[in-house]
Order: structure tokens, then C-alpha cells, then sequence
């Protein structure tokens, strides 16, 4: 199979160009065209966006999202590779369930699935699940995400065997007994509202508590990765610069959400803007901002996190947490910090970032490589439509936002995963 | 998503909070409850009001009181009154808040009256039904007739609000009423000062204007108008908020020795229901300076004219 795209440019020159696709790899750029011919209209082409942060909802969730819906919306958004988490019915914990979505995921023709499996049996935080079982079936990461894990022991012996296999454990940080029943960030907002807060020592009391564990494991030489999920708090963040200096293996990841909304969005009462980590305050999205900046942040991740309506209709304390919106990342945060960031820096945090830490092969456009790539319009704007999502969650809190910078095309593999139409 | 700003002219459509209500309205509907409150003083304790209208009573959490109370306003207004408890109906089957009220409505009910456990469900009912929408308690976040009904109290014994100063002791962080005061009651021209063991008063509460905090009920009432006692939920206890429900009593209780540390003509205030000799003292409750039964009575009366002021002269 052989594609040729046309009438494109990389982000780092105004040359149009052409590259073709065969086998599944970049055969070469501006050779003669062969094959399928297909006009990028002057887009921007960049390695397809990596996600390693998505809940897919399959096994058991398939109301919400199921791999067909989750991994059309990824290719849609740009996205070439996602990771999906393993809070499913039942628990991605087992090694044949491993197996078949990674199957399933690889007939669909969308982004490719990289499936992350549970630390602990069932995410109970009682007991490790088969890791090196789960590796070998090709999970990619080990994590317990919203369960977050309260018991210290089983998350220091999950951080140390998972060290020994070179795969990354990831966290949902945050304390359970903090956290309490609250359901929004705690601050002058929540009081306002009389809606339980979640303090944001929640967040740094239990990243200060992981970076110890981590650190008493490197004093005994053990290689573990600590990678820290959707950060969402200046201090949080702090700690992490603060254990990078002292050479810790922790990585982390921020979530556009958290960068570009924050508690007062609640004022309406709108479920839509309930997320775990909560939306925190403008001190805090600026603190993230210059965390991508310096370096701090390896990676942006969306959290995508679909529901049904009805879920996301109910009041504030009985809907579920999260946000969609994987499909229109790119554009979100292009057009709220490109200027800021450049293009450069976004597009390493949405590629070459996330395969860093997780010890990938660098995304690359040189001929050779895989044939994983991305068509953005970085110049049209366009009105936010939930109603042309694939995800099934056809909301979001940007509907109706003019944003720049969609996908025009996604090939996975050398094949169309998405085209505009 | 903020409330527009408040203008005298603009009529609000619901009573959630006071977000987009003026003094002047509010003021409004304090001065027709004198006139409700001859109507309660009748023989024939009824007005024809809101003849034709159908307002329910919607309640998704238990509240005899408050049901009661507004239950009878409206009916004291001639209205039809649908009463909707959540727990003998659809919603114990698991209907959504949105399909309940999208039910309720294709009754053609007018008006609701709604009571919820969480903060901003009422909110939703404005939202979902697009009718007048009255907030009888929604979470911890507000109860608005209780606040105007406080209001009138504290108005009614010192003819103004103006340059009044009320304390309101107990557990804070988990009323509802102590929000809405805390917000109306500045808007009227009076000073709050909300009391209670620091666990159970926080300081973001701090941020609203002409509202002060202290942990001291001493310092809380010296100067105080009205002194307002929280219900204590003795379930809180399980929350690890306090101590003891002993040593709880001895340092707020709102008691005869207490109220001695308050302005010579102060009243003593509860939004009921009361745990006798916990927040409050038996002497206290029912001594001279009390108001309670009084604030009951002007309940129902706040309540008829909000409905008046929301449902009468609109097209």
C-alpha cells in the first residue's frame, strides 16, 4: 500500500512539499507520487499526536465510549497512539484482556491502542496484578488511576517491580482523606457555592509522599519511573521541579482542561465542568503553563474521559468526574498557546514528550520511520461542534469556541485513520 | 456564567440565591409580608391570588418544616399545590433530576418550590423546567426564604436592618442558612458575624462582604442585635469535626449567660428544627428574647409574598 500527500509543510519551513508512505513507513519526501494521491491543502504535517491519557470505557463502560467511538475521536483529534486506562468493567487486570483490545484496536483502521493495565488486582491497592504477565501482553504502564493508592507499601513494592520490567507507574495523586467528599477545588469558589472542597494539598500531600517512596528506591538502586498524572496544583508542580533537580525518575503530565479553565467555571452549577482533579484557580493554570515552558511537564495528556449526557446532566454531587475532548485538544491549546508556547514546544509536548518518558522511539518524519503522521490547519477557524465528535460524549465545555489548528488528515500506519470531510 | 448584574427594574424570574436580586426588591418583599401577615391575622385566611396557578412542592430531601410552611403559603394564595417527594416516587427508581422535572412540567405545573441535598439543584430545575423556580434549601449553599424570613424577624423588632448586627453560631460550614444570611443580610445594610469551632467555619467565608468570623461566641455576640443558633447535626460527629458534643454546648451554646454579653434588647433566633440544650439552652428558646415561634409565623408569610412577588403580574 502506497500513499503519496501533496502540497503540505513542516512546522519548521514554509517549503511545500510532498512525502510518501509505503509499507507503513516514510518511504521518502518529494519523490515522484506514487499511489493514492491525496492534497494536504497546505497543512502543516507533524508525527501524529501521542495520548497517554484516555478512559475508552471498553471492556464494560460501552455506553459512555467503546474503542470504535474512543479511537475514531483520537484520529480525529490528531492523535496516532493512545493509552487507555484500565478503570473498566472488569478491570484491565488480567493479560488476556490485554490482548483482545489490542486486537479489536488494530482492525479498526483509527489510532493505535497501547492499553495501560491495573498495578494492583481489581485497583483494589491490595495486592499487584501479574505485571510481568501483563507486560508481555503488551501493556504499556502500570496504574490505578482514580483509585488513587492509599496504601503506601503496595505502591512502593508496584513502583519497584514494574522498575524491574523498565515499565512506568503512574498516579492519580491525590489523597483520599483530603479529598473527602469534596467535589470541587476547596478555595473562596466552593465556600461561595456550598460545595465540598478538595484542598489542593490533597494533590501535594500525596505527590511529596510519592517522590519519598521513589527516592528511598533510588537510594537502593532500583530504576523505578514514577510518572504523575494530570497535574493540577502550583505546588504540586513545585514538588516535581524540586525532585527533577535532585535527579528522581518522575515525569508528569498536564491536562489542557487545567490549563485553560478554572473553579469559577462552576458558578453555573454545570456538571460538564466537574473533573477529577478538580479545576483549580488561575494561580495554578499559570504555574502550569510555565511548567510546560521550563521544561517541568513532560507531557500534555487530556484525561479524555467520556460520559453519557444523562450522567453529566445530574447535580454536582452524584455526576461522575471528567471531560472529553481528545478530539479537539490540538486546537484548544493551539489557539489558547501557540503564540505563547510555539508551535514547536506544543507539538513536542503531544509527541516526542509522552514517547520520551515512555522510552518510545522518537516520532519522527525521516523516511524510515513509522508512517504515524498528522495534517494540521493551523490558519482556519473553526466553531467547536459537539454534534460532529465521534467520541459519544457530543459535549463539551468549548462548544462554540472558534479555534484554529484542526486536523485536516491522520494516517496510522501509512493508512487515512481520519479525513476531513 | 455569573448572574447578569442586578438592576432595580429587572424582575428576577427565580429566587435561587440573592445573586440578581436589588435591595430595593428584597426590601420589596419584606414590606408586602406585612401585609401577608394580615391576611394570616383574618378569619378567612385567604387571598386569590394565584387562583389557577399549579405550584409544586418538590422535594427531593426530607423537610416537614419547610414543606409545611410553604405548602400553606401557597394554598393561603389560592394555588394548586402538586406535591412531589422524592422518596415515595420515581426518583428511589433511579430517574434522572432532568426527567423528573421534564414529568413534572408536562403537568403543566407553574411554579416550583425545590429542596435538594446538593448545592445547585435548584439551579437545574430553572434550567431543565423553565418556570419560576422558588430555592428551598439546595445543599449547603442556600435557603433564601429562610433568610428573608430572619430578616423580617430582625426588622420587625428594630424597625431597620440598617447598622444591625447579627451573629450566627454553630456549625457553619454545613448551613445553608448561615450562607444565605451571610449574603442578604449586608445587601439590607447589616453586619454578620459567623461563629463557630474553626473546623466548622471556614475562612474563604471571609471574602463576603460585611461578613466577619470568629471561633470566640463572646466576641461573636458582644455588640449582636440577634444572635441566630446553628443546628448542630449530630451526625457531624462522625466527620471528626469536634470533640464532643459536651464540649460543644459549653462554649457555644446560645444560653441566657451568653446572650447577657449581647445588646440589652437582643433576640435570639433558630431556623429550627432545635436540639434543646445543645446549641441552644431550654431558657433560651423560650425565654423573652426569643423569636422563634415568631420566625415561624413570619416564614409563611415571606413565603406568600416571594410567591406573589414571582408568580402575580406576569405575563
Amino acid at each position: 500500500m502506497t500513499l503519496t500527500i501533496t502540497n503540505i509543510k513542516r512546522s519548521n519551513s514554509d517549503k511545500t512539499e510532498s512525502v510518501t508512505l509505503e509499507n507503513g513507513v516514510i518511504k521518502g519526501w518529494n519523490i515522484p507520487a506514487e499511489g493514492e494521491t491525496i492534497d494536504g491543502q497546505g497543512g502543516t504535517v507533524a508525527p501524529a499526536l501521542i495520548e497517554l491519557h484516555a478512559h475508552l470505557r471498553e471492556p464494560g463502560q460501552t455506553e459512555k465510549e467503546d474503542l470504535a467511538s474512543g479511537l475514531a475521536a483520537a484520529a480525529a483529534g490528531g492523535y496516532g497512539t493512545v493509552v487507555c486506562m484500565p478503570n473498566t468493567v472488569p478491570v484491565i487486570d488480567d493479560p488476556a484482556i490485554v490482548r483482545s483490545l489490542i486486537q479489536k484496536a488494530s482492525g479498526l483502521g483509527f489510532a493505535r491502542l497501547h492499553p495501560a493495565a491495573a498495578l494492583t488486582k481489581g485497583q483494589h491497592g491490595e495486592a499487584l496484578a501479574e505485571l510481568s504477565y501483563l507486560k508481555d501482553a503488551g501493556a504499556v504502564m502500570f496504574t490505578d488511576d482514580g483509585r488513587t493508592n492509599e496504601n503506601a507499601r503496595v505502591l512502593r513494592l508496584g513502583l519497584e517491580y514494574a522498575g524491574s520490567l523498565g515499565m512506568v507507574v503512574s498516579v492519580h495523586a491525590e489523597d483520599a482523606s483530603l479529598r473527602a467528599d469534596g467535589v470541587m477545588n476547596e478555595g473562596p469558589v466552593s465556600e461561595a457555592l456550598g460545595l465540598p472542597g478538595n484542598p489542593a494539598a490533597g494533590e501535594s500531600a500525596r505527590v511529596a509522599r510519592d517522590l519519598e517512596i521513589l527516592a528511598g528506591l533510588h537510594a537502593q538502586g532500583s530504576k523505578a519511573h514514577l510518572h504523575i498524572q494530570h497535574l493540577s496544583t502550583a505546588r504540586a508542580l513545585e514538588l516535581v521541579r524540586g525532585a527533577k533537580a535532585r535527579g528522581l525518575n518522575v515525569t508528569c503530565e498536564v491536562c489542557p482542561h487545567h490549563l485553560t479553565l478554572t473553579d469559577e467555571a462552576l458558578r453555573g452549577f454545570d456538571a460538564i465542568y466537574k473533573v477529577a482533579p478538580p479545576l483549580r484557580t488561575q494561580t495554578d493554570a499559570d504555574a502550569l503553563l510555565e511548567g510546560l515552558k521550563d521544561g517541568t511537564v513532560d507531557c500534555i495528556a487530556t484525561d479524555h474521559a467520556p460520559h453519557t449526557r444523562a450522567e453529566k446532566e445530574r447535580d454536582l454531587l452524584d455526576a461522575p468526574s471528567g471531560i472529553a475532548y481528545i478530539e479537539l485538544a490540538f486546537p484548544l491549546m493551539y489557539t489558547r498557546f501557540g503564540g505563547d508556547l510555539g508551535l514547536e514546544k506544543l507539538l513536542d509536548l503531544m509527541t516526542a514528550g509522552p514517547a520520551r518518558l515512555m522510552n518510545w522511539p522518537a516520532p519522527s518524519l525521516e523516511a524510515g520511520a513509522p508512517a504515524d503522521l498528522v495534517v494540521l490547519d493551523l490558519d482556519t477557524e473553526r466553531e467547536v461542534n459537539p454534534a460532529e465528535f465521534k467520541t459519544k460524549a457530543k459535549f463539551t465545555p468549548w462548544a462554540g469556541e472558534m479555534l484554529r489548528g484542526w486536523p485536516l488528515l491522520t494516517v496510522v500506519g501509512g493508512q487515512v485513520a481520519y479525513r476531513r470531510e | 456564567m455569573t448572574a447578569a448584574p442586578a438592576s432595580p427594574s429587572a424582575r428576577p424570574r427565580h429566587l435561587l440565591d440573592f445573586q440578581d436580586w436589588s435591595p430595593e426588591r428584597l426590601t420589596a418583599i419584606l414590606d408586602n409580608a406585612d401585609t401577608m401577615l394580615q391576611v394570616l391575622d383574618r378569619p378567612v385566611k385567604k387571598v386569590p391570588a394565584l387562583q389557577g396557578l399549579t405550584v409544586c412542592n418538590a422535594f427531593f430531601e426530607n423537610s416537614t418544616r419547610t414543606r409545611t410552611s410553604f405548602e400553606l403559603a401557597a394554598r393561603r394564595m389560592s394555588a394548586d399545590v402538586l406535591t412531589f417527594a422524592a422518596g415515595s416516587s420515581s426518583v428511589s427508581k433511579g430517574e434522572s433530576l432532568r426527567d423528573t422535572v421534564e414529568v413534572l412540567t408536562a403537568y403543566k405545573v407553574d411554579a416550583y418550590i425545590v429542596r435538594h441535598h446538593a448545592a445547585g439543584a435548584a439551579h437545574l430545575v430553572a434550567r431543565y423546567s423553565g418556570k419560576p423556580v422558588i430555592n428551598a434549601g439546595d445543599g449547603r449553599r442556600a435557603h433564601p426564604t429562610q433568610a428573608l424570613l430572619d430578616a423580617y424577624t430582625v426588622r420587625q423588632e428594630f424597625g431597620s436592618l440598617e447598622g444591625k448586627r447579627v451573629a450566627i453560631i454553630g456549625d457553619v460550614r454545613h448551613s445553608r442558612v448561615a450562607r444565605s444570611n451571610a449574603e442578604l443580610l449586608p445587601m439590607l445594610g447589616a453586619e454578620v458575624v459567623l461563629c463557630g469551632p474553626a473546623t466548622l467555619l471556614p475562612s474563604d467565608l471571609a471574602a463576603l462582604p460585611g461578613v466577619t468570623l470568629t471561633s470566640d461566641p463572646k466576641e461573636a455576640v458582644r455588640g449582636a442585635h440577634a444572635v441566630m443558633a446553628l443546628r448542630l447535626q449530630k451526625e457531624r460527629m462522625g466527620g471528626g469535626f469536634l470533640g464532643s458534643l459536651q464540649e460543644y454546648a459549653d462554649t457555644y451554646q446560645v444560653n441566657e449567660a451568653l446572650m447577657a454579653e449581647a445588646e440589652s434588647g437582643a433576640i435570639v433566633l433558630h431556623p429550627g428544627p432545635m436540639n434543646r440544650d445543645l446549641e441552644i439552652s431550654g431558657e433560651a428558646a423560650d425565654g423573652a428574647r426569643s423569636r422563634i415561634l415568631q420566625q415561624v409565623e413570619n416564614g409563611q408569610a415571606i413565603r406568600m409574598s416571594v410567591l406573589y412577588h414571582l408568580l402575580v403580574g406576569r405575563d
